[in-house]
């Protein structure tokens, strides 16, 4: 065991290696190591993040998909009682058509048979007369007949 | 293993290996091996056997545990450099996420031992770990590989565990002892010397019987630190040693010989690892201590 020099020689190195090691190996890695650590932290807070936003809009999807459903539903609702309306509407309209068809028809029929009780009527006194004047066989003047046939209409 | 003419003995071969390259201040007068003496002013010079290195004294320096001890500390300061450079938040791979996992195991180490703030002591624990860890690491090299290999380029001793040499174990332990010193005056103040002087018997009475027990407990930390690497590395290298010089013996013991070489690098893989491990938790701990008020 020789004590010598060395001794100093391997202090002085010591210090120099520390030193080095102090200023140019330990801050960087250190320091990159802590970056990388929050660097992580960041990502999986926000994956973290993200799956509670993903939850919260498929929470808010459910609930805007009920909320369309509701609306649909009262849409549809109106929408019946619109189409209600409207068949009664049209009923309503098609009766007083109907009503309205009836009484023209009605009306032009009365007017038919007017008319024709009146041909008829007529047709029956000249074939009276044309009778009354086989019967009598003479001549008959026409135009007092017709004032008689007239009167006799209008009594009837 | 012909050395000088003569063959080896297997304690020449043990002390050859023990025997540091050293290059130092041979005193005025003394005779060296080859009848020459020196003068007045002293001659620097690579000494040639252990009685030149004993004469050198202190003015000697260990050139091979210089050169591994510093070569390897480059080597730490290169890898983790370039790591550094490198180091960003994006994915690690390779080399990076080898260097950060010893960065990280260091850091959770000083962080469960150190409560502290001091932005020294973690790049302190990493340096010990990782330096300390390479030059326990040299001692599974096989033993003969780099002494015989450098022999035939002249040079005469290699020993290529630098913490086999109390000089270097103790280099680290002093300067953790001045940290210690330093960190303790300054966090405490007086409050040191009441700590040295009233521990463990509080009584005016009991200060010098105090300030001695507390002054050698305090000196026997950096001693117990730096010797305790040195003799595990020491008594590692030795066992590589003799296992080695077990070949010479005869043939029947190369295949034994083989297996304890084997068998004891794979315990020795934990051996230097705990070692580095202890002496960086060590001084962790004692400066930890330095930092606590009382």
């Amino acid at each position: 065991m020789n004590i010598n020099l060395t001794l100093i020689g391997q202090l002085i190195a010591f210090v120099a290696f520390v030193a080095f090691c102090m200023r140019f190996v330990w801050p960087p890695i250190v320091s990159a190591m802590a970056e990388r650590q929050q660097k992580i932290a960041d990502g999986l807070a926000a994956a973290d993040r993200a799956s509670h936003d993903l939850e919260l809009a498929q929470k808010r999807a459910t609930e805007d998909m009920a909320d369309a459903k509701r609306e649909a539903a009262v849409i549809i609702d109106a929408a019946n009682k619109r189409a209600a309306a409207l068949i009664d509407e049209a009923k309503v309209a098609a009766v007083a058509e109907a009503d309205r068809v009836k009484a023209a028809a009605a009306a032009e029929v009365e007017q038919e048979r007017a008319r024709a009780q009146e041909q008829l009527m007529s047709q029956v006194s000249s074939l009276a007369l044309a009778g009354a004047e086989k019967v009598l066989g003479s001549e008959i003047d026409a135009a007092k007949h017709a004032e008689l046939l007239k009167s006799l209409t209008a009594d009837r | 293993m012909a050395a000088n003419g003569h063959e080896q003995t297997v304690s020449e071969y043990i002390v050859h290996h023990l025997t540091n390259l050293t290059y130092g201040k041979l005193p005025a007068g003394f005779v060296r091996d080859d009848g020459v003496v020196v003068s007045d002013a002293g001659l620097w010079t690579t000494a040639h056997g252990g009685d030149e290195i004993a004469a050198m004294g202190f003015n000697a320096v260990h050139v091979d545990s210089m050169v591994w001890s510093v070569g390897l500390g480059i080597i730490f300061c290169w890898l983790f450099r370039t790591v550094a450079k490198k180091a960003s938040a994006d994915t690690p791979s390779g080399l990076v996420n080898f260097v950060e996992m010893v960065v990280e195991f260091v850091d959770n180490t000083v962080k469960d031992t150190f409560h502290g703030r001091n932005p020294l002591i973690a790049p302190l624990a990493l340096t010990i770990f990782v330096w300390v860890f390479l030059m326990n690491l040299m001692d599974l090299i096989p033993v003969d590989l780099v002494p015989e290999g450098l022999k035939l380029v002249g040079i005469e001793y290699q020993k290529i565990v630098p913490s086999t040499d109390p000089n270097i174990t103790m280099g680290m332990a002093i300067g953790v002892f001045v940290l210690m010193l330093y960190y303790s005056i300054k966090v405490k103040g007086f409050g040191f010397v009441k700590e040295l002087s009233l521990n463990p018997f509080n009584h005016p009475l009991f200060i010098p019987v105090n300030l001695f027990m507390e002054v050698v407990g305090l000196l026997a930390k950096p001693f117990s630190l730096g010797l305790r690497l040195f003799g595990n590395m020491y008594a590692g290298e030795m066992i590589f040693i003799l296992i080695a010089a077990l070949f010479s013996v005869g043939v029947m013991w190369i295949l034994p010989a083989a297996l304890l070489q084997v068998g004891w690098a794979i315990f020795h893989i934990l051996v230097i690892t705990l070692q580095a491990f202890i002496f960086m938790v060590l001084t962790i701990v004692y400066l930890s201590m330095a930092h606590e008020d009382h």
